[in-house]
């Protein structure tokens, strides 16, 4: 099989991977976007690896890897995403913004986060 | 000779250490570690003295650290000059020592004080025997500084701070131009070394002796509280009596003529230092003597008597008669010492320091009128006291100078200054004497005498005893040529032969080393001393309660405040340099200020711009990383 088939599927999910990093605003398709990318890189490796008849199999090593990493990722991942729905009844990556410089947002948003994240209106 | 000259030197300097670093823990300490040292002094620079006898000079010294073209040495120059000297200055200091013993028992801060006029002792002797300008100019700042420490000892009360501020930059001022004056004799004479200095004049004068000798009279000025560094003597007097004793009237304030003393070849060589000097002294001796009568405080009295007396030396010094000068200097510095003494007791039992206040004190303490009766007749010249012998030989160099001369004399208007201020002087100095003895020891007293503190102490009586001895009888020192002008040998430090006279091998003619008394100017100034405290004693006859001093008339006043020169000095110096001070702050606040504020309101502004893309927005930044990666990628691609 020509090296170019892997190499094209694998620009397609990392490309698909970065737009949705990149303009998805719910945190849990963000996150899914991150495994495409990763998903891309596998790809990339297990085709160097065939391409380039390593006796030792390092890229399919490496991608046992990245899976096995990538598994522990979006487990913390969703973890965060799961907590920080329940304390502000959202997942909107472009909402969460506690660590902005004051002054660099909009004034009307800043009053909605402000709403939000009053003590005492945790979900029990 | 020289180690014991180092030594009389350093012993008080090792007391001063060790008061000012254990006086406070040992307070009974204090008073031995006060006064022992400095009786030793007192025997080894007596030791000196009479070792020296009329030998010529004595140096020995180490180079410190060879740097350069100039080399700084440390070295002892013993020569009849510095002998005589520095016997006088250990002996005033003993005893002074011993009457703030009594004087200052109760003073919380004695320990202190008592440490530092030994530190200023050693300093003093430091001046005095060192072979070196650059050495001397060190003794001659740490005398400043214990004169403004001492000054303000008694720092609770708002005048003695600015006394002693006064004081330390007055003194300051002239000594810019002392230290400039030192610089350039150095870089002339090729060295710091007196010796050197002194051979190093060619015989016709050179361009730096007379710019050096000239910066140098600042200084002169300064510490000898001369025209028109003046007004910082009078004020000093808040300091404690036997400060006022030691320092502002026997001993730091003559340094200044001393050093014109020891450099006295290279002045003598420099005629126009001579003729400014001589003005300098003509002006400070008569104005001076007129404020003195004006005073009503006592210790100013005595203070404005110091600057007038001083002007005597060196008016002397600018007339030729060097020793002549260093005659007065001795006989001034043990009977002002023991007016300053006396007027300590005097304080003591009246409770106070103002001449209006007193009256009557004869009989309280007659040990007291007798001394003080004899330090103000020396004081005014009554023949045959000290001072009538010392500031005759002062009026005879004057007379030589200003109608012999000769090749080498000074010019003849000095002289003629010298003799007219002096003969004027006399008078009035005999003026305020007898002001002073009258109102304060004659007459009903004017205020009831406070509470009896007790008898004087001892301690404070027996100096006064030792000190009318050399009062009285200092002044035949003079009268032969063998012996003062013997001992102190000739200008340079060379010893002094009638034979070299004879043979013409001195720097001088030899009248100039005839101090006894010349019948023309001694008539004169008798005359005029005559006149003056007769005409007080005749204004006091007339109405004992009031004050001589009324008869000054309009001029009382100003004359009181020493001509309101100091609020000339307010008005031409201090009020110009505070307006120079409200531009600089002025300037530092806005413009210098203003760079350094704008640089930080810049970076502030700059920072801000890029704190706008600080939004919190995490997929913006991501946004940012990726397209910062494109850039990299295509430019490293592009290179490739």
């Amino acid at each position: 099989m020509h090296l170019v088939y892997p190499l094209v599927l694998a620009v397609l999910l990392f490309g698909i991977g970065l737009y949705g990093v990149l303009a998805r605003r719910n945190a849990v398709l963000v996150l899914m976007s991150v495994e495409l990318m990763l998903n891309a890189v596998n790809v990339n490796l297990v085709a160097f690896d065939m391409w380039l008849r390593d006796t030792l199999h390092a890229g399919q090593a490496l991608t046992l890897f990245v899976i096995t990493i990538a598994a522990a990722e979006i487990g913390l991942g969703l973890a965060i995403v799961l907590m920080i729905f329940r304390n502000r009844a959202t997942s909107d990556v472009s909402a969460l913004r506690d660590l902005a410089e004051p002054g660099a947002v909009p004034r009307a948003r800043r009053r909605l986060r402000t709403a939000r994240t009053r003590p005492g209106s945790e979900a029990a | 000779m020289t180690t014991a000259a180092a030594l009389a030197t350093g012993l008080p300097f090792l007391a001063a250490v060790l008061g000012l670093a254990f006086g406070r823990r040992f307070p009974a300490a204090a008073r031995a570690l006060a006064t022992l040292p400095l009786a030793a002094s007192v025997l080894l620079t007596w030791a000196v003295a009479v070792r020296h006898d009329s030998g010529g000079v004595t140096e020995h010294g180490t180079e410190l650290t060879p740097t350069g073209a100039l080399d700084i040495t440390l070295s002892m120059r013993v020569d009849g000059l510095s002998a005589i000297v520095a016997a006088l200055v250990a002996t005033v200091a003993l005893l002074v020592q011993v009457y703030s013993a009594a004087y200052m028992r109760k003073d919380p801060r004695y320990s202190s004080y008592a440490a530092l006029i030994s530190l200023f002792s050693a300093a003093m002797l430091l001046v005095v025997y060192t072979g070196d300008l650059i050495v001397l100019l060190v003794g001659w700042e740490v005398m400043g500084v214990c004169s403004y420490f001492l000054i303000g000892h008694y720092w609770e009360t708002e005048v003695a701070r600015a006394a002693a501020v006064k004081a330390f930059l007055v003194t300051k001022l002239g000594d810019v131009p002392f230290l400039i004056g030192v610089l350039v004799l150095g870089v002339g004479a090729g060295s710091f070394r007196i010796g050197a200095i002194v051979d190093g004049v060619p015989p016709g004068g050179a361009g730096w002796a007379t710019a050096g000798t000239l910066l140098m009279l600042g200084g002169v000025a300064g510490k000898s509280a001369q025209v028109p560094l003046q007004t910082w003597l009078p004020d000093a007097m808040t300091g404690p009596t036997p400060v006022s004793a030691l320092i502002h009237a026997a001993t730091m304030v003559a340094a200044g003529a001393y050093v014109v003393a020891r450099l006295y070849p290279v002045f003598l060589a420099s005629d126009a230092t001579l003729v400014v000097l001589a003005v300098m002294a003509a002006l400070t001796m008569v104005s001076s003597a007129l404020f003195a009568f004006a005073q009503d405080d006592l210790k100013r009295v005595l203070a404005w008597s110091t600057v007038s007396q001083l002007a005597y030396m060196t008016g002397g010094l600018a007339a030729g008669g060097r020793d002549a000068a260093v005659f007065h200097l001795l006989t001034h510095g043990a009977f002002k010492a023991l007016l300053f003494l006396a007027a300590g007791v005097v304080i003591h039992l009246a409770g106070t320091g103002r001449i209006s206040d007193m009256g009557g004190l004869r009989r309280r303490e007659p040990l007291v009128f007798w001394t003080m009766t004899a330090g103000l007749g020396a004081l005014v010249g009554v023949p045959p006291l000290s001072g009538f012998f010392s500031k005759e030989a002062v009026l005879g160099a004057a007379e030589h100078t200003a109608i012999d001369g000769g090749a080498g004399a000074p010019p003849a208007v000095t002289g003629w200054l010298v003799i007219v201020a002096g003969v004027l002087t006399a008078g009035l100095t005999a003026a305020y004497a007898t002001r002073l003895w009258l109102r304060v020891f004659f007459g009903e007293a004017r205020k009831p005498a406070p509470e009896p503190h007790g008898p004087t102490p001892v301690l404070m009586l027996w100096p006064l005893a030792v000190l009318t001895v050399p009062t009285v009888l200092l002044g035949v020192i003079g009268l032969n040529e063998s012996w003062l002008p013997a001992w102190l040998g000739d200008a340079d430090g060379r010893a002094y032969g009638s034979a070299d006279a004879a043979n013409g091998l001195l720097l001088q003619a030899p009248a100039y080393y005839d101090l006894a008394p010349r019948l023309g100017t001694s008539l004169a100034a008798v005359a005029l001393l005559a006149l003056g405290a007769g005409a007080v004693y005749a204004l006091w006859r007339r109405d004992p309660a009031a004050d001589p001093a009324r008869v000054l008339g309009r001029l009382r006043g100003p004359a009181e405040r020493g001509f309101d020169v100091d609020r000339l000095y307010d008005a031409v110096v201090v009020r110009p340099v505070w307006l120079a001070a409200r531009a600089t702050r002025f300037v530092d606040r806005v413009v210098i200020d203003g760079y350094v504020h704008a640089a930080a309101q810049g970076t502030w502004l700059a920072g801000g711009g890029v704190r706008r893309s600080q939004n919190g927005n995490v997929q913006v930044y991501l946004a940012g990383v990726l397209a910062g990666f494109v850039v990299l990628a295509v430019t490293v691609a592009v290179r490739a």
